[in-house]
């Protein structure tokens, strides 16, 4: 057991991170069936501002104003990017999406120069603990738990409140939610911006823990996230955040097979960590094949 | 749909011509598009006077991608050289030297395109590429273009080898693999090492494949890991390198992993010394082991002090030029890679004087006798147009003031 | 749709396929050295259009929504380039690996042939799974196959095969351009033969409906399979082509992102167009890595220079945004419209500011100009394409039909 705790941690820690990008994902997914490709790079994007912000105001003021300008961001996405596309067909708009995605990526290199910079030390979490024989960052402890309240607060959100009611009904059925009198593009535009405000505080942890901020960091985990949000079972906000902690687990754990093994007496030396990626598709792929619509996806009613 | 055809036919039409004309511009206009060297010679007398003949340098590296740091360093070495010495005497009369420089994105899918276009430009010469893979698969465009190329610091053999277009003038990764093997085994005292290298990048992985090779023939023991693109977490591969009880990380991988993987091993609280090859030489690196309680050495090609006059004239560029500050990463230490870039452009200027002609064919043949000291050291081609490098420079960061400081020069035998 | 006889348009198409052949040619033996941009991008362009065309084939024609294609090159590319390969150079190729496995090699045609058999093959057994998955859910599991083959291309272990992270290099290529136009031009004559089969026509069915099509008899999940490996196929071969164009092959491209460059290329050219894509291919890359590269430059214009360079581009961007106004004060027919005049004014506008700028300060270096700029504008192009020009350059429409008589198109909306 002790050999596989280290990555067991990190597993949780990355996967952590992976979720709050993940419901960004699920719920724009759950409302305009969209596959949100920019979203990984709005991710990107409040890390870059973060490290230019924090070079001339302290954090307590960079940090609020990163996620007030995420959120904006998000925001004006979608109205500039997704909303004139809505009767358009989907396909448009998921282009649109990675033509947004193309675009935010080239501005950061752009005003980066396309050089890695260094994420700003938050203090507190940025310290280091031991635990057992595992070392690591306090930010690795917080985040899971941190993942938890934040989605507990977002359920109670989509549950109990007026917007969130709105929000499911839009997911069930856009067109007699309109009837009904919802405000259509009033709860899109809040479903982008509580994801964006997610991807926010994703990115402060993200990149307290991965110091390095370059214009493709988001690609990578963005991809990840839509994984765990597939996996889970697109729409679905538990669904998301489940499968991103096992999709971050799974992908540590694959980088330490051999180690493990090695602890419990088998020696193997083939390079398995070279999988380590490909086994979350692997996974994904074996989900999908088996139960399609996820772990925890509601089964859609086709429309014919 | 009709007036939005036009329309569009209207943008595209408008884009072609502010395209063309950007492009008789910059021709037209006499003063060369060499980026920074007219930043400072704006105000005084403009490099090339009206009537003077140009002759164009290929700069073929990457400034975006995984290698766009290395390769922007490289470029300001160039750049800085090329702002010195701006003009070039070939054959009795004095040609203006202009940097064509084309980004090849790390990619070798760009990279033809890129080399192309220098191709197409009529460089005389063509110097680069940070990286071998890129190098190799834009080899066969200079081959068929009769423009001989040279490599700064891309250490695959594989880049000369079987060319006789290809040059190089730094040392190989058999030479750098054995060296940090040594070093690993013998100064280090090293037993049992954990290489890291990225997937798909050969770079590292043939550097590995060398360290691993010389350090298990020396008796050492490998563990080894290769970690995919894209991948920020390192914590897992630091835990596999703690659990296999390794006496030495190696990981000569780029830029912006390395400052990862520093944070992440200092995080974890593993106290072994990293190592590294060339690409770690970096500013950036420096930076991010600055007050951390860490061991990092690396192998380079050139090291900070051994060449004042270089050093100062360099440093006051640098800090008279925000954007080639910008591009070094925001301060003014030297990298390895801005002398070698330095010296890889005096060499090209050695050669174009040996041809007598700014043809690329002329050049191509006078290149193997030419010869030229530099900053970095001698630089002679021998066997497969490589420069005869017996010499690599190992150094260390100082995690207390965050430079690197020079450790010893080591050769193989 | 294409009832109507277009022999008009098929003669003009026909006759500019033939010219734009006829001109690679001959221009491309003769031609000064300062045009071999030109040929490198023709080359790049013709391999992408033929990419581009395969996969409008399965998303455009079959509505089967695959993001794999990058995965289909990377299968196409290492073939190749493993199975041609001289036995001679082997050993420095597979430097780390002794020489590998492999010790013969074949003849180029065969291996590009093999080259597409590979990946269909592959997408046969991929596709016995996941075809029958629904749109996103396909393409999420399509773009995860091809980030697993790229793990497994790498995997140290298959090194003897596939050379590991390595390049594989020094295998044999076409160097006239003319080449690759010749093998594009005949797989993309082959795919537009079977989209107007009945083939062609069971796919186009099952993309309008796939439960009508089913009622009408056509065997959803054969058909499906077969656009899926024919798209492979052609996905492949155009592989194959792209390791010569590079010279090598590495796995490490092979990335989501290129799928996504082509599906970009696809939505431009029009959703369903075959010459769409084609074109599209072809000013895509000249945009992208050679027309628009200048903006990577920093820029320093002689006074002269920077006179006309303002002035021309302030009688451009003036002209566009008095057009833009124009537009938006008197509306022509629908109101729906307005948006992108907008959008047009206020980046004219922008322009003219930035404009202005550099006239008052007297810089001679052009602002904004620097290394990553190209990608920027780019962007900013493509995005306005996206979002105005949805339909893409074409539509669903052909070369041939933009050549119809107007009196026979004006005939046929009378008709309606």
């Amino acid at each position: 057991m002790s050999a596989v705790l280290p990555y067991l941690l990190s597993g949780i820690s990355v996967g952590g991170q992976y979720a709050l990008i993940a419901i960004g994902y699920t719920m724009v997914y759950g409302i305009l069936r969209l596959i949100n490709f920019a979203h990984g790079d709005v991710f990107m994007v409040a890390g870059v501002m973060m490290v230019y912000l924090s070079a001339s105001l302290p954090l307590y003021i960079s940090m609020p104003l990163v996620l007030i300008l995420t959120v904006l961001i998000g925001f004006a996405i979608e109205r500039v990017a997704y909303k004139p596309l809505r009767s358009a067909p989907r396909m448009s708009v998921m282009i649109s999406a990675i033509g947004v995605s193309y675009l935010l990526q080239n501005l950061c290199a752009y005003i980066t120069g396309g050089l890695a910079q260094q994420y700003p030390t938050v203090p507190g979490i940025s310290n280091t603990v031991t635990i057992g024989n595992a070392t690591t960052k306090v930010v690795t402890i917080v985040t899971p738990f941190l993942v938890i309240a934040l989605v507990v607060a977002l359920v109670l959100l989509i549950n109990h409140t007026k917007i969130g009611m709105a929000m499911r009904a839009v997911a069930k059925d856009y067109d007699t939610a309109q009837l009904m009198g919802i405000k259509y593009n009033a709860v899109i535009s809040a479903t982008f911006v509580i994801g964006s405000f997610l991807a926010a505080v994703g990115s402060v942890l993200y990149f307290t823990n991965y110091t390095a901020v370059t214009y493709t960091s988001g690609a990578m985990p963005g991809l990840k996230a839509f994984v765990a949000a597939v996996f889970g079972g697109i729409g679905s906000i538990p669904g998301a955040v489940i499968g991103a902690f096992i999709i971050g687990i799974s992908e540590n754990i694959m980088k330490g097979l051999e180690a493990i093994l090695g602890a419990m007496g088998l020696s193997v030396n083939v390079g398995l960590a070279t999988f380590s990626d490909a086994v979350t598709f692997a996974l994904l792929i074996i989900i999908l094949v088996v139960k399609p619509t996820g772990l925890f996806g509601e089964k859609a009613t086709e429309k014919v | 749909m009709k007036t939005s055809k036009k329309l569009l036919a209207l943008v595209l039409a408008a884009a072609m011509m502010v395209c063309m004309l950007a492009g008789c511009g910059s021709s037209a206009s006499e003063a060369p598009a060499s980026a920074a060297a007219a930043d400072s010679a704006a105000g005084s007398a403009a490099p090339a006077a009206s009537g003077d003949k140009v002759i164009k340098i290929g700069v073929f590296e990457p400034a975006s991608g995984d290698n766009g740091a290395g390769g922007k360093q490289e470029t300001l070495g160039i750049q800085y050289a090329n702002q010195e010495c701006p003009t070039v005497e070939i054959g009795g009369e004095t040609y203006t030297v202009e940097l064509d420089i084309v980004d090849n994105q790390s990619s070798t899918d760009k990279a033809p395109s890129a080399a192309q276009q220098l191709v197409n430009d009529g460089c005389s010469i063509v110097l680069g590429s940070y990286g071998s893979g890129v190098s190799i698969a834009a080899s066969d465009i200079f081959k068929n273009g009769g423009v001989p190329a040279m490599g700064v610091t891309c250490t695959n053999p594989q880049v000369t080898e079987g060319n006789d277009h290809y040059f190089r003038i730094c040392f190989l990764d058999p030479f750098q693999g054995t060296v940090l093997a040594n070093y690993a085994y013998n100064t280090l005292g090293a037993r049992k090492a954990y290489s890291l290298s990225k997937l798909g990048d050969d770079y590292s992985v043939g550097v590995c494949n060398y360290f691993d090779e010389a350090f298990k023939a020396l008796g050492g023991e490998i563990v080894s890991d290769q970690f995919p693109d894209g991948n920020t977490d390192f914590t897992s591969y630091v835990s596999n390198a703690k659990s296999s009880a390794c006496d030495v990380f190696f990981a000569p991988v780029s830029i912006e992993a390395a400052a990862n993987i520093i944070d992440q091993v200092y995080a974890q609280g593993l106290t072994i010394p990293l190592l590294a090859s060339d690409t770690w030489d970096s500013n950036v690196v420096a930076e991010a082991a600055t007050g951390k309680d860490l061991s990092i050495s690396v192998t380079t090609f050139y090291q900070e002090g051994a060449n004042t006059a270089f050093d100062e004239g360099f440093k006051k560029w640098l800090n008279s030029d925000s954007t080639a500050m910008a591009n070094n990463g925001g301060n003014d230490m030297i990298a390895a890679v801005s002398a070698m870039g330095y010296d890889a452009y005096y060499t090209a200027l050695e050669a174009l004087k040996a041809a007598g002609s700014p043809d690329p064919a002329a050049v191509m043949a006078a290149l193997p006798g030419v010869t030229y000291t530099g900053v970095s050291g001698n630089i002679a081609f021998g066997e497969n147009g490589d420069a005869n490098r017996n010499s690599a420079i190992i150094k260390k960061v100082n995690c207390e003031t965050g430079v690197w400081e020079f450790v010893s020069e080591a050769t193989v035998e | 749709m294409k009832t109507i006889e277009n022999k008009r348009g098929m003669l003009i198409t026909a006759i500019i396929i033939v010219a734009f052949y006829l001109f690679v040619a001959i221009s491309e033996p003769l031609a000064p050295s300062n045009w071999s941009m030109l040929f490198t991008v023709l080359k790049k362009g013709s391999i992408y259009a033929l990419i581009a065309v395969s996969m409008n084939l399965l998303n455009g024609f079959t509505g089967l929504f695959s993001l794999g294609q990058a995965g289909f090159m990377l299968l196409g590319a290492y073939t190749y380039g493993i199975l041609t390969i001289p036995v001679a150079d082997r050993a420095s190729v597979y430097q780390y690996f002794d020489g590998g496995v492999v010790q013969f090699a074949l003849p180029m045609i065969v291996a590009v042939i093999l080259a597409g058999l590979v990946a269909a093959f592959f997408a046969y057994l991929i596709g016995l799974p996941v075809l029958r998955l629904k749109s996103d859910y396909l393409a999420i599991a399509t773009l995860g196959f091809a980030e697993i083959i790229r793990a497994v291309f790498q995997w140290n272990v298959l090194g003897p095969i596939t050379n590991g992270s390595n390049l594989l290099r020094k295998f044999p290529y076409f160097t006239s351009t003319l080449s690759y136009l010749i093998v594009v031009g005949i797989c993309v004559a082959a795919i537009l033969l079977l989209i107007n089969s009945s083939y062609g026509r069971a796919f186009k069915a099952i993309r309008e409906d796939e439960v009508a099509a089913e009622a009408m008899g056509i065997n959803l999940a054969k058909h499906k399979m077969l656009a899926f490996c024919i798209s492979s196929f052609f996905a492949g071969i155009g592989g194959a082509l792209l390791a010569m164009y590079q010279t090598s092959v590495q796995a490490s491209i092979f990335k989501s992102a290129m799928t996504y460059e082509i599906l970009l290329i696809v939505v431009i050219g029009g959703i369903g167009s075959i010459s769409g894509s084609v074109i599209a291919s072809f000013l895509y890359i000249a945009c992208s890595e050679w027309w628009l590269r200048f903006l990577d430059n920093e820029t320093i214009l002689s006074t002269a220079g920077r006179t006309r360079f303002i002035v021309v581009m302030a009688v451009i961007f003036v002209a566009l945004l008095a057009m833009m106004i124009f537009r938006i004060v008197k509306p022509k027919n629908k109101e729906k419209k307005r948006g992108r005049y907008i959008t047009g004014g206020v980046v004219s506008a922008g322009v003219l500011v930035w404009l202005a700028i550099f006239a008052a300060t007297g810089a001679t270096k052009v602002p904004l100009l620097r290394n990553g700029f190209r990608m920027v504008v780019f962007s900013v192009i493509i995005m306005i394409i996206v979002l105005f020009f949805s339909q893409g350059l074409m539509g669903t429409k052909e070369l041939p039909d933009l050549f119809r008589k107007r009196a026979k198109k004006a005939e046929k909306e009378a008709a309606k």
